[in-house]
């Protein structure tokens, strides 16, 4: 009786583990829901800049502690080029992995919403979040972004 | 004693090895892209790789052993951003004991998935490893169930023929406040013999950079690139006898400095806690992280970017 049982224990265990190894598996070659989740993600935000527009209230009404500073923005400017830099190209003009940061919906959204971007990423849409850069980092980035609307209206003469 | 023994009596031959590897990263010059990487050596926070890069790690680890030799282990690490929310990672182990020999010890592949698409105060990701790996390895990525210093005393040649095939999961609970990061990871751990019972571990992790502001230039020893945090990881038994006798636990100081040049090193010393433990667990690992190598790969075999 006794090794029948162990016999039986040694079944159950074995299928148990088969059913984790499988488990193992699938997870690693279907991974679960978010690509479905990402699909219809894109069908809710047709246009590239969609997810700024998520950003809560309480999140845009956020001041920039640094804005207008120019030395933060040239801090921002080095941040963006060793973490930014590499999706949104080195004059944040775009690439194929990422938009331009050069454009009006960008360049005319409150500070915090650009903040509560970087801070939340935008996971279905490929951009990482980024708070694992402190809070007055993110803001310094936010300030270079902004630097560079002024730079395009000196430029053009406005 | 020991330790004096490791550096003194062969240390070209021991560290020839640590050394080619440094100038083989340095040849390979990469894209740049500066990675923000924690201090942590056992525990995870829920930051994963940016997709379509891939770091590439060594790590070594030094450790005393009470009743046998002391030992230095290795392992290299492919680490792989599929996408913002899924990081894969392949490990090769393998250890050297003093007096004994050097062997391969085992592979291991993880997944880390994010389960929340924004910030959260707590933010969990799914970790799961299958790990092919036998007695003889000593890296301890993590501390698990009754695993205890003399379990490491055995020569290699006999403690390697036990190959375990093990899966484990992890719950990656992390937070970050004020530049602070804290992050708790319970370990739930299952050898697949199925006479082996569930095993249980817990690590622990606090760190934060030495400055949260950035400076306007671009600077190698600045207090912005360092990033200071304290560990504490261990076993918390099985399902057979959960608890904390026969049990080794650490408390490991531990900082990385992220280079502007992509390159990070990490250094931690783990302490022992208690009897059951290794007096020692000295580390130290250098990366680097290459962005765009997804894309890079898919430029060469023709798919499309």
């Amino acid at each position: 009786m006794k090794s029948l049982s162990s016999l039986h224990e040694s079944i159950i265990g074995r299928i148990a583990n088969r059913i984790l190894l499988a488990l193992f598996a699938a997870i690693t070659c279907f991974p679960p829901a978010f690509a479905q989740s990402s699909t219809q993600a894109k069908h809710e935000e047709p246009t590239l800049y969609g997810p700024l527009a998520r950003a809560p209230q309480s999140a845009r009404q956020r001041q920039n502690p640094f804005e207008g500073n120019p030395q933060e923005a040239t801090a921002g400017g080095k941040l963006f080029e060793q973490h930014c830099a590499e999706c949104h190209g080195e004059k944040a003009g775009g690439t194929r992995r990422a938009p331009a940061l050069l454009t009006p919906d960008v360049q005319q959204a409150a500070p915090g919403t650009l903040f509560w971007l970087l801070t939340n990423g935008s996971i279905r849409r490929g951009m990482p979040v980024w708070s694992k850069l402190p809070e007055p980092q993110r803001w310094q980035i936010v300030t270079f972004l902004q630097s560079l609307n002024l730079k395009a209206k000196k430029s053009t003469g406005e | 004693m020991r330790i004096r023994h490791y550096f003194s009596v062969k240390p070209f031959h021991l560290l020839w090895p640590h050394l080619s590897l440094l100038v083989w990263f340095a040849l390979w010059a990469g894209l740049p892209a500066v990675a923000q990487e924690s201090p942590y050596i056992v525990t995870y926070n829920h930051y994963l790789e940016e997709p379509g890069n891939l770091e590439v790690e060594y790590l070594s680890t030094f450790g005393t052993q009470r009743g046998g030799n002391d030992f230095h282990s290795f392992l290299v690490s492919l680490e792989y951003g599929v996408k913002p929310w899924w990081t894969t990672e392949l490990y090769l182990d393998g250890q050297t004991s003093f007096g004994d020999s050097t062997v391969f010890t085992g592979f291991r592949v993880e997944n880390r998935f994010r389960l929340l698409d924004r910030e959260h105060a707590v933010n969990p990701v799914l970790y799961i490893e299958y790990e092919n790996i036998n007695d003889a390895d000593k890296v301890f990525k993590e501390v698990e169930g009754h695993d205890i210093e003399s379990d490491s005393a055995g020569s290699n040649a006999s403690a390697r023929r036990n190959a375990n095939h093990e899966l484990e999961m992890k719950l990656l609970l992390s937070s970050t406040f004020k530049g602070w990061n804290v992050a708790v990871n319970p370990i739930f751990v299952k050898n697949l013999s199925p006479s082996e019972p569930w095993e249980f571990a817990y690590a622990i992790g606090a760190s934060r950079p030495l400055a949260l502001k950035a400076r306007p230039n671009r600077c190698f020893f600045c207090a912005e690139n360092f990033i200071a945090g304290l560990e504490m990881y261990g076993g918390l038994g099985d399902a057979e006898s959960p608890g904390l006798h026969e049990t080794s636990h650490y408390l490991a100081p531990a900082i990385a400095w992220n280079l502007p040049t992509d390159w990070t090193f990490r250094l931690s010393s783990g302490f022992g806690l208690n009897n059951n433990s290794h007096r020692l667990l000295f580390r130290w690992g250098v990366s680097k992280e290459f962005s765009g190598f997804g894309e890079t790969l898919r430029r060469m075999f023709g798919g499309r970017s």
